[in-house]
């Protein structure tokens, strides 16, 4: 038995690296159609309760924000991430890490803005839209914005206001899915935020 | 591949959703089609499963097949775990024991919130249910909760 030096890291902590999603994390994956399907259902229920495709997606983006500011303790328990030090630092972690921790796909990240600030996911393939079609009567329909909300709610979490918005979506005949987030302000006080 | 949180998560948020939505005074008649709505969801998504987990698998020779089925794979794909315990009276009543069901961990290892508990089990029942129904069986599906995170679904096959 050999005993190797373990030099320097021990009391050093690394504040910006990727973690390594290692194969034993698929103890947390489950079969994703459960999610799919579940989600497919949710947003079929909320069309048949409220009248227009507005008000759908407004309360699916309020669940994605109640879901994200839990989620968000989750995600920080699991993977070993330390404070991002700026929007790009955040926008590699959400995709990189977070993305494939939980839904299992790694969205790219492009389109920054000049001033930094704005940039794009660019998903290839969304699992929330396995088996879904859009029908004609629901064209102002955005299916997937629980996730816009659980993004902008999870980063509320670590004090960053952002906007965050569907530019393109598979759904509606566009080729890839693409969500666009800005950086809106950094929030100062730590006041607790109440379920919306 | 998604992760079981997110599921989690997602089922929190529909049972708040629709007893908000649903519950104007709060009576046990709101309650009732909270209830009933939140299974229909779950019956629908059911049967949406047992058709993609089923694809190659051969036609269940009974009924004690099917819900061993259940049982076995089904509650793997879903929960990651089998059930724990089954029991038949062979006259078409089965009961389900999962000793740790997953929806309900978080909640409490006792008996603290176990009115709040059938809200969170009404919705796996109609997958069950809806599991069945698609395999052919027409059930009656209820839950039952005595100490968290345990508890039992009650399967009655319905003969036409």
């Amino acid at each position: 038995m050999s005993r190797q030096g373990n030099r320097g890291t021990e009391g050093k902590k690394m504040l910006w690296y990727l973690p390594f999603i290692s194969p034993s994390a698929s103890m947390h994956l489950m079969n994703s159609e459960l999610f799919t399907l579940t989600y497919g259902a949710l947003v079929t229920q909320l069309c048949k309760d409220y009248e227009n495709d507005e008000e759908v997606n407004k309360q699916l983006d309020k669940m994605g924000y109640n879901m994200g500011v839990r989620l968000i303790e989750d995600f920080l328990a699991r993977s070993s991430v330390g404070r991002c030090h700026d929007f790009r630092e955040t926008a590699d972690v959400i995709a990189k890490v977070a993305f494939k921790m939980y839904l299992g796909i790694t969205p790219s990240v492009t389109n920054w803005s000049p001033a930094g600030d704005e940039f794009s996911l660019i998903l290839e393939s969304n699992p929330l839209v396995d088996f879904v079609e859009l029908p004609d009567n629901h064209n102002g329909l955005i299916y997937s914005n629980l996730l816009c909300g659980v993004l902008r709610g999870a980063l509320e979490m670590v004090q960053m206001a952002v906007d965050v918005k569907f530019a393109q979506d598979t759904l509606r005949g566009d080729n890839v899915t693409e969500i666009r987030m800005k950086f809106i302000k950094r929030i100062e006080e730590n006041i607790p935020v109440g379920d919306e | 591949m998604a992760d079981e949180s997110l599921f989690e998560f997602l089922h929190m948020e529909i049972v708040a959703y629709v007893y908000k939505h649903q519950s104007g005074d709060n009576n046990d008649q709101e309650r009732g089609n909270a209830l009933s709505t939140l299974e229909g969801l779950g019956f629908r998504v059911g049967q949406g499963l047992i058709e993609r987990f089923t694809k190659d698998t051969p036609t269940f020779k009974d009924d004690l097949d099917a819900v061993k089925f259940l049982c076995k794979d089904l509650w793997i794909n879903l929960f990651r775990k089998q059930i724990d315990n089954l029991r038949t009276n062979h006259q078409g009543t089965y009961v389900l024991q999962d000793n740790k069901f997953s929806l309900l961990s978080q909640f409490s290892n006792s008996k603290q919130y176990i009115e709040e508990a059938p809200k969170y089990l009404v919705y796996t029942c109609g997958m069950v249910r809806g599991a069945l129904s698609n395999l052919g069986i027409d059930s009656v599906v209820t839950a039952e909760v005595s100490v968290m995170p345990a508890c039992k679904f009650q399967v009655v096959i319905q003969r036409a």
